[in-house]
């Protein structure tokens, strides 16, 4: 078999999810339109046009909030100054800024469900990171150590948030056999009002003057360097930790020995058991850096881009890393692919709300389309199938 | 009624389960439907009972053509399907198992009219000569009267034509005995029987007509007279088989395994294991027959460290067993043969590979400081996958994918690649191919020749006979007798799996 065709085996499933996914938005969007429906009935091909023609004017918006708008880029081209080349790349440069927590929590997650472990807490382990990362900010910032090692304290302080957070649940499912998806629910709302409270009572945390319960600035404490020569774009050395890390999640499973033991429970938990492997510190194995990597991703990205800790830090990221997880074949290279494309849908669809006010609602409708597609490979293969193809073997048979 | 199946062809991804089979049956007879799993004997069934549709071909009943598009068309046609796991619900008694579904009724409200149920289920079994108490409750009655009970619902419903899939697997020997019985008095009451089995000597005895299937089609058409077993086998496999293991005297020296008083519970917290005493001594096999379910599975596991031990003493060579620990009983040089390979031996999407190390991952060569060694493993593999006659496209091949066979050939090659004092085989050879089995005879023998100890526990009495230098008998958690191969007789054995030690 051709590599080529390998690749396509693999990413048949998920390519094809997300396209048809996009396709019956748009005969959503048709279809929900208050116009089109009203002159359907006096005028049915005039609302199609009209509806589809809206569609597509929101998707284009949908594809230039993603990729930037080819026009800015031909400015860009013509004048080669850096503004407008700022302009131009800004839209994929957010999009890949919206991914980078994907990433983290995406990975994170994929190692507890590789271990056979619903670990539904991504967000309040990427919560608890951002604690973790503002708390060493806030302490080690401001000079008081050299500016890498203070962004090395942030980096390692997030790490053990995120994996406090998954260690109780860990603990909880491996020595009294507590079901994880109920804990780790759990701790993600404890972890947000903990957020909450740390920013509107903690002085050494709060914003002066101390009325919205948000944290000080943190870039005045800690800097992430960027990686492009355009200031402007925020794009730091977060996004490089974050393939690092699916680098080394790869390297971890399929290359390391308890990186085997923790698929082989995943897969079969009778046969690890039989194989001599403990279930328990598969389990807490698991969940320590499960968490820990979300954890890195609360910290980085607390302090890199949003630089700013709150009580909503985590959004909707654990929910939608789930998605990645499963989309991306809880395989590293796989989450980060979704985790990129999952980035572009939601920078996307922000401009999408600004210039046809679509709700960005419209996309988390989108993204549970590919969920549910992607949980139903056979559904998914079968728009692939010529329906006249079997007919015509029984023929020449 | 006369059923005739015409060129049933039905196609899965990547397999020709069926490739234009025909059988037929008359009224009266019973044909015995032989074939190795994988055949397709469970796909035709299947399409029988309504469960499949057939790509092409057609069911025909008294020479008419039928049409099944679910079970219930196919039950309505007169087709009684009597399943190899039973499914009756064990608090109701035999008159509601028997009627469920199709209960008689009375009054305006239809309410459930148990007198006439009653009377109905006890004169069919008398009838037909079932003997069946229709009120005893069906968690009361042992394997053998379930089965019966499932033959009674099949009739109840007026089934002119009765299938029994694989009917004596959960039965003894006499037990099969009295089926073969009710079969013969069926079908002299005009009742059609298909009877499918992998055994071969089950078939000569029951059936007025042989169809043996290989690979998803016929592969031949005989009657009892004219077969014997083995060239039926060949038919089966498609070549010349051996059907008896060929050893040589064994060399018994010291004991491996000692095993005293042992109590194991099972997963309800009851006695599954009870005072269980014998010793497997180096270079002989000690082979446990015994009906399923009767504590086997609990030993078993107790021994390699599955389950704890109740109380009691298992000593392996002079120390005490490391209970409760698989690692350590593997170290100490056990290897483990699991009863459900699909469960416990292997890791379905892992690779050939990671199976064949799946239990000395961490051990030198193949981890070295926490990392795996993809080249010591690769090597290894391969060995293991040439030695042992592994059929696998690679050995980066998911498991999966094997044949059972095959897949047992890499957990064998893999429990055989440590240093083996003793040998724990649950049913090694269930569900595979007489090619497969032979093969997995001979390499047991092997290392009871080498000197290891063997322990095989098995409900096929004739992978029992032909392969114990002793006999142990389980019967209800006991170890009900230890008889030695010379009187180890099919007879005695299958008394002593019914529980009668007299």
């Amino acid at each position: 078999m051709s590599t080529l065709k390998q690749f396509w085996l693999k990413v048949r499933v998920p390519a094809l999810s997300i396209s048809v996914a996009l396709l019956i938005g748009a005969l959503f969007l048709v279809f929900t339109d208050i116009e089109v429906l009203g002159m359907l009935l006096s005028d049915p091909l005039g609302a199609l046009a009209l509806g589809f023609g809206r569609a597509a004017s929101s998707y284009s918006a949908l594809f230039r909030g993603a990729f930037g708008d080819p026009a800015n880029f031909g400015k860009a081209l013509a004048s080669g100054d850096v503004q407008l080349w700022a302009r131009a790349l800004r839209p994929i440069v957010e999009s890949v800024v919206a991914s980078v927590p994907l990433i983290f929590v995406g990975l994170g997650v994929s190692i507890a469900f590789r271990t056979g472990i619903f670990n539904i807490g991504g967000a309040g382990q990427f919560t608890m990171g951002a604690v973790g990362g503002a708390i060493a900010a806030l302490v080690f910032g401001a000079g008081v150590v050299p500016a890498p090692i203070a962004i090395l304290l942030v980096m390692i302080f997030g790490l053990l948030g995120g994996a406090l957070w998954a260690f109780l649940p860990g603990l909880l499912k491996a020595r009294v056999g507590a079901s994880e998806v109920i804990t780790t629910i759990m701790l993600n709302f404890i972890a947000s009002q903990l957020v909450f409270f740390l920013v509107s009572n903690v002085e050494f945390i709060q914003k002066p003057p101390r009325i919205q319960p948000v944290s000080k600035e943190l870039s005045q404490f800690v800097d992430l360097p960027g990686i492009l020569p355009i200031a402007s774009l925020r794009l730091d050395i977060g996004i490089i930790v974050a393939l690092l890390t699916a680098v080394a999640v790869s390297w971890f499973l399929f290359r390391s020995t308890r990186g085997f033991e923790l698929r082989a429970a995943g897969l079969n938990i009778a046969a690890a058991k039989y194989a001599g492997m403990g279930a328990s510190t598969s389990i807490i194995t698991a969940m320590l850096i499960s968490g820990a990597i979300s954890g890195l991703g609360g910290a980085l990205v607390a302090v890199g881009t949003v630089k700013q800790l709150s009580p909503g830090i985590a959004g909707s990221v654990g929910f939608t890393a789930i998605a990645i997880a499963l989309v991306g074949g809880t395989r590293p290279s796989g989450v980060v692919a979704t985790a990129l494309v999952f980035g572009l849908l939601q920078h996307g669809g922000s401009l999408m709300q600004v210039e046809t006010s679509i709700p960005i609602e419209m996309l988390l409708f989108i993204q549970a389309l590919v969920i549910a597609f992607i949980a139903a490979p056979e559904l998914t293969l079968g728009i692939l199938k010529n329906p006249f193809r079997r007919r015509q073997a029984k023929v020449t048979k | 009624m006369r059923l005739e199946l015409q060129q049933i062809t039905k196609q899965f991804p990547g397999v020709l389960a069926n490739d234009r089979i025909s059988i037929s049956v008359d009224k009266g007879q019973v044909l015995g439907l032989l074939g190795e799993n994988g055949a397709g004997k469970t796909t035709l069934m299947n399409i029988l009972s309504g469960l499949y549709r057939p790509d092409s071909g057609k069911i025909l009943i008294d020479g008419k053509e039928r049409i099944f598009r679910d079970p219930a068309q196919a039950i309505d046609a007169g087709i009684g399907m009597v399943h190899q796991h039973f499914m009756l619900v064990p608090v109701f008694d035999v008159t509601e198992s028997v009627v469920l579904g199709n209960e008689p009724t009375k009054g305006p409200l239809g309410s459930f009219d148990r007198a006439t149920a009653r009377a109905q289920v006890a004169e069919l079994s008398k009838k037909h000569g079932l003997h069946v108490d229709p009120d005893a409750k069906i968690e009361s009655l042992p394997v053998g009267v379930r089965q019966r009970v499932e033959i009674l619902k099949a009739l109840y419903r007026k089934s002119d034509i009765l299938v029994l899939d694989e009917p004596s697997a959960v039965l003894t020997p006499q037990e099969t005995e009295e089926l073969f019985d009710i079969i013969r008095g069926l079908a002299k009451g005009g009742t059609s029987v298909i009877f499918i089995t992998h055994k071969l000597n089950e078939v000569i005895a029951v059936a007025d007509k042989i169809t043996v299937l290989r690979r998803g089609a016929v592969a031949g058409e005989t009657t009892p007279a004219k077969a014997t077993a083995s060239i039926l086998a060949e038919m089966m496999v498609g070549r010349e088989v051996q059907l008896t293991v060929s050893r040589s005297k064994s060399h018994v020296a010291e004991a491996v395994l000692e095993v005293k008083g042992l109590n194991v519970l099972n997963d309800a917290g009851a006695l599954a294991v009870n005072d269980a005493s014998f010793e497997v001594r180096s270079g002989e096999i000690l082979a446990v027959a015994g009906v399923q379910g009767n504590g086997q599975t609990e030993l078993v596991e107790a021994l390699t460290g599955l389950r704890l031990i109740d109380s009691g003493s298992v000593i392996l060579e002079k120390k005490p067993l490391p209970a409760g620990s698989p690692r350590e009983i593997a170290t100490a040089g056990v290897a483990h043969i699991p009863e459900d390979r699909n469960r416990d031996g292997m890791v379905k999407g892992m690779t050939v590979a990671e199976n064949y190390i799946l239990n000395t991952y961490h051990l030198p060569p193949y981890s070295k400081r926490g990392v795996l060694d993809r080249k010591a493993i690769a090597a290894a593999t391969e060995k293991a996958v040439k030695d042992f006659d592994v059929r696998t496209p690679s050995i980066h091949t998911d498991i999966a994918s094997l044949s059972g066979g095959n897949q047992q050939k890499v957990i064998v090659a893999r429990e055989f690649s440590r240093n083996v004092r003793l040998v724990i085989a649950a049913q090694p050879t269930r569900g595979l191919d007489v090619g497969s089995i032979e093969y997995i005879h001979k390499r047991i023998v092997e290392q009871r020749d080498a000197g290891a100890a063997v322990l095989i526990v098995s409900t096929e009495l004739d992978e029992v006979l032909a392969l114990g230098d002793r006999v142990a008998v389980m019967y209800e958690g006991r170890i009900v007798g230890i008889l030695d191969a010379k009187d180890a007789t099919r007879e005695r054995v299958g008394l002593l799996m019914g529980g009668i030690t007299k």
